[in-house]
């Protein structure tokens, strides 16, 4: 016992320099294993990309390990400026960015309606959250066949209003239609808009359980005092109750961009950008140009993620700044 | 993702050689069960007449494949590796990571035996690889339904157009198709380019050497236009797979399908018999031109990288006999290459044997034939134009712009 009190006396003149430091070096220590992965795997490759954009590279090394890679300088960029493709699928990104900005709107609604007391009120909530769960392919794949204009809901509504059923030549059952049943993944106009749809459908259930958990922390004082003031409805909804979810729409809006931008499974899934590549997104254009079957041009491609990563950084930027702001006034 | 499947055989040999057995690494690339058991069949031919030889078979998905290759050609490569002829070697071919078997060719005969491909399989005045199987393309149609409707298998375009006519008459879309996937639509343009124009137009076409808004190619898009208009596909084709769209074919909603042999599977499970469809070659529309046909071939090829390049000849040697490419193709249902092996009794097979025999060149297909984003852009514009025939030069003018940044 005498032996394990001695030292405490000894300790501040004995103490090594990482024991002094420790505060400072602890939350390094436990950084470390992140910032290794984040640098190799997310750093390593923007700088990556943004060298391989000024080549020309179909992907292979030769028999020796040699790169193939020939330079050409801004070359890549000057033909994504002429490339139709390109065009689209930037348009297309904006499409998403705005109209999946309606999941913050609509996954209010929808946890306002659902924050009442009823019995069961449980089951429907997790009903509502249920399409969140579900994996991106797989909502892909289900709206695909529910816009499918043979077999899908779509399809089978049009046919019942439309069509008539007839006995074809070899004796089957066939319809006859008035027109075309519409189908909406193969139409250019409409394709992006169908997807877009789709994806929105999961993405409101995340914005409403975001605004659920929000909702479970507005202060029960104040909605008592508004209502005492006869504040009620919009007004309760706007000046009381809006303010404090402020947390839980930054969020949400975070969210949902990020989300907006990284669309890929869906249109993998459901169109692989077509009908001809109107339904392409940034993200997924890069993809088939530099990694697909029909691809091979590394070069091009990286050009391509190298201007996606430059729209990303402004909404990356603005968030950041968005939460340094709020820390500085936290303190 | 490789599934390692050293065979019996090859465990037996190891046994029987000891130490003295020699490795052959061979990476193949379709676990089908037909292509796979056919492959696992040959191994097993070859490790008996090769105790000496340990043979090591990684069999692997296509598409896996497809990635793959890009990478142990380099890193890890093994001693021969099934790939395609045409373009798709070209990349391969060009960085130096196959290397040319002339001598194969020479010492086996095979500039005789498998002239009608040699073309195929060279590049820069050299042979690269060593074929095993391909098939033909043309038209699957519904046998009861021409019947019913009196028609013929159509010899010309004039014929044809007026066996749609009927067709529409009766309520039966002529053709159906599924272009999601895009490349079904390039086998219709390449049959009608390959009718209107012949062979040397549509390697000259794909090799870049000739404009998309050349008069030739507009002649084939305006008998495109013609067969869209006055024959027709079934509305919806954008959103069909080459599965989806056998559906309105064995419901005989249509009656015809451009397509390659391997689709046969594909009528038979979804319950067309045997006498309900039969295979016709797509009519001429010049008969000036000389008939040449589609047929892919799969091929086999050696790595520059290989370390036992010795034995992986006498395999590239071995799969392109003529016994061997007949039991091979009896399996898998294809066409041997071999003019001197047998083929099997099965109506298509029979047909598509005597067409490509006859046949004054084999195109391999647009997406082979020409580079991977020329190919990608070509087919989007097929769908496009398909989709609108007034289109069209918009969509000529795109691909001379992306011609002249392919090649």
């Amino acid at each position: 016992m005498a032996h394990a009190t001695l030292p405490d006396t000894d300790l501040p003149t004995e103490a090594s320099w990482l024991s002094r430091n420790k505060l400072a070096i602890a939350p390094w220590f436990f950084l470390a294993p992140a910032l290794v992965f984040f640098a190799i795997y997310v750093v390593g490759p923007i700088f990556e990309s943004l060298y391989l954009s000024l080549f020309e590279w179909n992907g292979l090394y030769d028999a020796q390990g040699n790169s193939t890679a020939t330079y050409i300088g801004f070359e890549n960029y000057v033909k994504l400026w002429d490339d139709p493709n390109f065009w689209t699928s930037l348009v297309n990104n904006v499409l998403w960015l705005v109209l999946f900005m309606l999941a913050v709107p609509l996954g209010l609604m929808i946890a306002l309606f659902l924050n009442q007391d009823v019995p069961g009120m449980r089951l429907y909530k997790s009903l509502f959250f249920f399409p969140f769960v579900i994996s991106q392919v797989v909502v892909g794949l289900i709206f695909g066949w529910f816009y499918n204009p043979d077999f899908g809901v779509v399809g089978q509504v049009y046919k019942a209003l439309y069509c008539e059923e007839t006995i074809n030549i070899v004796g089957n059952v066939t319809f006859k239609c008035a027109g075309s049943p519409p189908d909406i993944l193969s139409s250019p106009e409409f394709a992006t808009y169908g997807i877009i749809a789709a994806g929105l459908w999961p993405q409101i259930a995340y914005c409403m359980i975001l605004y659920l958990t929000g909702l479970n922390n507005v202060a029960s004082d104040q909605i008592e005092a508004g209502r005492l003031d006869g504040a009620k409805g919009w007004k309760m909804l706007w000046y009381v109750v809006w303010p404090q979810l402020r947390p839980a729409t930054f969020i949400a809006v975070v969210v949902t961009v990020i989300g907006a931008l990284r669309s890929f499974d869906m249109i993998a899934i459901m169109t692989q950008g077509g009908p001809f590549g109107s339904t392409n997104v940034l993200s997924h254009y890069m993809y088939e140009t530099a990694i697909s079957e029909y691809g091979e041009r590394y070069g091009y491609g990286s050009a391509i993620a190298v201007v996606l990563f430059a729209i990303m950084l402004v909404f990356i930027s603005y968030f950041l700044w968005r939460m340094y702001q709020d820390e500085k006034g936290g303190r | 993702m490789f599934r390692k499947l050293t065979t019996a055989a090859a465990a037996l040999a190891l046994m029987a050689s000891g130490a003295l057995a020699r490795d052959l690494v061979i990476n193949f690339d379709d676990l089908n069960p037909g292509p796979k058991a056919a492959f696992e069949a040959a191994i097993a031919k070859f490790q008996a007449e090769n105790p000496d030889i340990n043979v090591i078979a990684n069999n692997n998905d296509r598409e896996a494949h497809k990635t793959a290759i890009r990478n142990f050609l380099t890193a890890d490569a093994p001693d021969v590796t099934s790939w395609y002829p045409g373009n798709r070697m070209a990349p391969f071919v060009d960085a130096g990571l196959f290397m040319p078997v002339d001598d194969v060719w020479e010492e086996n005969g095979f500039n005789e035996d498998l002239a009608a491909i040699k073309a195929t399989m060279s590049r820069d005045g050299k042979i690269w690889g060593v074929p095993y199987s391909y098939y033909q393309w043309g038209i699957y149609y519904r046998k009861d339904i021409f019947d019913l409707l009196g028609l013929e298998e159509f010899a010309t375009w004039d014929d044809m157009l007026a066996g749609c006519a009927k067709m529409k008459d009766a309520g039966v879309t002529p053709f159906t198709i599924g272009t999601k996937f895009l490349w079904t639509a390039a086998g219709v343009f390449d049959y009608i380019n390959l009718r209107t124009n012949g062979y040397d137009v549509h390697n000259a076409l794909t090799a870049g050497e000739i404009k998309y808004t050349d008069p030739r190619i507009v002649a084939t898009f305006e008998n495109w236009k013609q067969l869209i208009d006055e024959c027709g596909f079934v509305e919806n084709h954008a959103s069909m797979s080459w599965q989806d769209a056998i559906a309105p074919f064995a419901n005989g909603d249509a009656a015809m399908y451009v397509m390659g042999n391997f689709s046969v599977d594909g009528y038979k499970n979804a319950g067309l018999t045997e006498d309900q469809i039969d295979f016709m070659p797509f009519p001429t529309i010049d008969p000036s031109i000389p008939l040449a046909e589609e047929a892919p071939a799969d091929a086999f090829f050696i790595p520059t990288n290989a370390k036992n390049p010795e034995d992986a000849k006498k395999w590239l040697a071995f799969v392109a006999r003529p016994d061997v490419q007949t039991e091979w193709n009896a399996t898998i249902g294809q066409l041997p290459i071999n003019s001197k092996a047998e083929v099997s009794d099965n109506k298509f097979i029979q047909e598509g044997f005597a067409l490509l025999n006859s046949a004054t060149g084999l195109a391999q297909f647009y997406d082979r034939d020409a580079p991977a984003a020329m190919a990608k852009a070509g087919m989007e514009g097929f769908q496009k134009f398909m989709l609108d025939t007034s289109t069209m030069q918009e969509v000529l003018q795109r691909l001379d712009e992306v011609q002249a940044e392919v090649y």
